[in-house]
């Protein structure tokens, strides 16, 4: 009886790799715990085991085949003795999801898709970059890195903190090369203890230094939190001035992909809260880069919200020496006269789906991307919002005092006139994370959710 | 509390005697005064006093040169005078006045001198651990030599950002000096009731940090102890632990009514150990000056404190837009 082996899914956001190398070859006998081949993901390369034992009967996808989608059968494993062709056609027969050209469809277990790629890959007004220049495809992952780079090229002062930036290279791979070009003096390992390591961070920028202290991800920095808004938020006010804190704590923000409650949180409006941090969520990769840059020059504590998903999306990115982006500035995707969309990191995927799908319906949607939270562009959505006459915020994170809440508490105080709908806040559901991928999905907002709120607020 | 073994022939100078003896009594008196305008409403919220504690800040800026750091508790007006913050400052900083150091935004608990490298002042306990750290990274960083002094209490001590911190330190071999000012109270409760390792500077022997306990009634011992620490740190050997064995006269806070140790633990060790005291014998004894001399000694300090005082109560409170300043570093408020 054959078995395929299927391209397997190496860490929660995994949904293709490339098979990098074969190190079986067919004919080869390989028992439970051989390795067969290595694997690349966009975090790492992995070694994959053999979980069954038999012969390779034929090897289906070539090493080095880029973009191999999880659960595609890369290869078959047949029995001692039987014939290998026969058992590889009946075995691909016998799997329904396979189509024609060996792909499988994604199984039901997997986890849910991220947001499809819009296909307006840029926003229409780029103030920051003047005409002419030369753009580069760029992941976020390769974005964050660069700008780090960047600055600590620049300045002495910079360095690095948190756990597996230096040697692991960082944990999602966005240190990546830093501790070869910088040494071990400016990017540091640090053992697992947020608390210690953010106290630490802040009095290194007491003492003058530029501190990038990494956290694994934001769910890790509640323990940190203590540090972070009575250390790092409050030191420059109670100090009457003379003292201030320029530190920018960083790492992947939200849900990833079936990590459950308590890896799952989107911390937005958390820190947005706090006077004295500045807080910045981007989602593409010029954002990531232009502001990372910003946050790492501000002599502010900054935090600095990335997410696990967005890290392996491409987007264009300028080619410029020191490509900056001010705070404080929202960014236009779309324009449109129907509706206003308002929101921030990958909040923004959802919201430049829906307003595709809108514009099929006849409905011109304005997307507006946030980019910082504090301080709040509000005078770019008002202003929106006195074209549209309506609004509806898109964002990850929990219902009660969410961004979206304060967004229409502003509209309703300095908009009242303009609005023609009750604005509608499209979030994340008001539950702990669930780990079963179908609750999973109910809990997370959707491009749906986004498309129907439209539609209600322009009563179609 | 281990009675002081009398020095044979104390390793010290007249001058040096009298500087302890002015800066330790500037400490008491201003003490006293921040409690009686604490009475008088002038000081609001928390007020922690130093008084008992004198000897252990003087002693280790003996021990400390220019452009060494230091960071603290809330319990914080001893560590500013005695690195030469001005008291007139402290104290209308006490009185959330105009001329204090933090323009009356900080208060007793939040105050900072980036001139006299007093990095504050925290009110959380045992926050202040890991930015001493910090600090220190900082120097390491910048290969300077300084050293900083990381003050807390018995109580912080067993604070888990503590033990992180004592790891990161040694780990990385920092410059910096953990200095617990064994109190024995944590607020109400002693160290017996809330601890089960009582040694604390024992402590450090699991990351391999070198320290040893010292009495802080004794100025001259926490001095040599000082020396003993500063010169590890910068020999680049990594942190040193002080347990300063002391003692507070007052109060946890200007609300505590200390009902949790008796009268006669407090006059005891008032009478028996007094930091002051012992100088004072010191100078008596040694002849460096006369009782009429250090009655002149402290009419200038009680002037001094007088002074300190009447700034505090004259300078004028806040003008009403500081309420959004120094809330980010380039600009005034943001989100408005």
């Amino acid at each position: 009886m054959a078995t395929e082996i299927l391209m397997p899914a190496l860490s929660p956001t995994m949904e293709e790799g490339t098979l990098a190398k074969w190190l079986v070859k067919e004919g080869d006998t390989v028992s439970a715990g051989d390795i067969l081949a290595e694997i690349e993901t966009d975090k790492a390369t992995m070694e994959f085991e053999a979980v069954d034992e038999g012969l390779i009967g034929k090897i289906l996808i070539e090493a080095g085949t880029e973009g191999v989608k999880v659960n595609t059968p890369i290869a078959v494993l047949v029995e001692e003795g039987e014939d290998a062709d026969a058992a590889v056609k009946a075995a691909q027969e016998a799997a329904p999801a396979a189509d024609a050209d060996g792909k499988a469809a994604s199984g039901g277990g997997s986890a849910p898709s991220a947001p499809a790629e819009p296909k307006r890959a840029r926003p229409v007004a780029e103030p920051e970059i003047p005409e002419g220049t030369k753009m580069k495809s760029t992941t976020v992952r390769e974005a964050l890195r660069d700008a780090m780079a960047e600055e600590m090229r620049r300045d002495g002062d910079v360095f690095l903190m948190g756990e597996e930036v230096a040697e692991y290279q960082g944990a999602y791979k966005i240190s990546q090369g830093l501790l070869d070009e910088f040494g071990s003096r400016r990017v540091i390992d640090t053992p697992i203890t947020e608390h210690g390591f953010a106290g630490l961070g802040v009095g290194a920028a007491f003492g003058g230094l530029r501190p990038i202290v990494e956290f694994m991800t934001f769910n890790f920095a509640m323990q940190a939190v203590d540090q972070i808004i009575n250390s790092a938020a409050k030191t420059l006010y109670m100090s009457g001035g003379q003292m201030g804190c320029p530190i920018v704590f960083r790492g992947p923000n939200g849900a990833a992909a079936r990590v459950a409650a308590q890896h799952s949180q989107d911390y937005a409006a958390w820190y947005a809260h706090i006077p004295g941090l500045k807080v910045v969520q981007p989602y593409s990769a010029a954002d990531a880069k232009g502001l990372l840059k910003t946050a790492i020059r501000d002599p502010n504590p900054v935090i600095f919200l990335e997410n696990e998903i967005l890290y392996g999306r491409s987007f264009e990115v300028p080619v410029l020496d020191d490509f900056t982006i001010p705070f404080g500035k929202a960014r236009i995707w779309r324009e449109g006269k129907d509706v206003t969309l308002v929101s921030f990191g990958i909040g923004m995927a959802h919201t430049l789906e829906a307003a595709d799908a809108l514009a099929k319906e006849g409905i011109e949607a304005e997307v507006i991307d946030l980019r910082t939270l504090r301080p709040l562009d509000t005078a770019t959505v008002i202003e929106s919002v006195k074209k549209t006459n309506r609004c509806v915020t898109v964002e990850e994170g929990f219902p009660v005092c969410s961004i979206g809440n304060h967004i229409s508490a502003v509209l309703m105080q300095e908009a009242f006139d303009w609005l023609d709908a009750p604005v509608i806040n499209c979030t994340g559901k008001d539950v702990p994370m669930p780990y079963a991928a179908n609750l999973e999905k109910l809990a997370l907002v959707t491009a749906k959710e986004v498309v129907e709120a439209a539609r209600a607020v322009t009563y179609r | 509390m281990a009675t002081r073994k009398p020095p044979a022939k104390p390793n010290t100078s007249k001058e040096e005697l009298l500087t302890f003896y002015r800066e330790m009594l500037l400490i008491r008196r201003f003490e006293e005064k921040a409690g009686q305008l604490y009475g008088m409403g002038l000081i609001g919220g928390f007020c922690h006093l130093y008084i008992g504690q004198e000897a252990v800040v003087v002693g280790l800026e003996a021990a400390a040169e220019e452009g060494d750091k230091r960071v603290t508790s809330y319990r914080d007006h001893g560590h500013m005078l005695a690195c030469g913050m001005d008291p007139k400052g402290v104290m209308a900083e006490l009185t959330g006045r105009e001329g204090g150091y933090s323009k009356g935004k900080g208060g007793s608990m939040h105050m900072f001198s980036k001139e006299r490298h007093f990095y504050g002042g925290h009110g959380i306990v045992g926050a202040q651990v890991p930015i001493g750290a910090g600090l220190a990274f900082s120097d390491k960083y910048k290969g300077n030599g300084r050293v900083t002094f990381a003050y807390f209490g018995d109580g912080a001590a067993n604070q888990g950002q503590v033990a992180e911190t004592y790891n990161m330190a040694q780990l990385w071999s920092l410059p910096v000096i953990f200095v617990i000012e064994n109190n024995q109270y944590a607020m109400g409760t002693s160290v017996k009731r809330s601890t089960m390792s009582p040694d604390f500077w024992e402590r450090g022997a699991s990351y391999g940090i070198a320290g040893e306990a010292v009495d802080g009634m004794d100025v001259l011992a926490v001095k040599a102890a000082g020396e003993k620490a500063v010169a590890h740190c910068r020999a680049g050997k990594g942190p040193y632990i002080l347990e300063i064995m002391t003692y507070r006269y007052r109060g946890h806070s200007m609300s505590d009514p200390a009902k949790y140790r008796s009268r006669e633990e407090v006059q005891k060790i008032r009478e028996e150990r007094d930091a002051i005291e012992h100088v004072r014998e010191l100078i008596l004894q040694g002849k460096h000056a006369t009782e009429d001399e250090l009655k002149e000694i402290d009419k200038e300090i009680k002037a001094v404190v007088n002074e300190a005082a009447e700034f505090a109560k004259e300078s004028p409170e806040p003008a009403l837009d500081e309420l959004y300043t120094d809330i980010y570093a380039d600009t005034a408020p943001q989100n408005a």
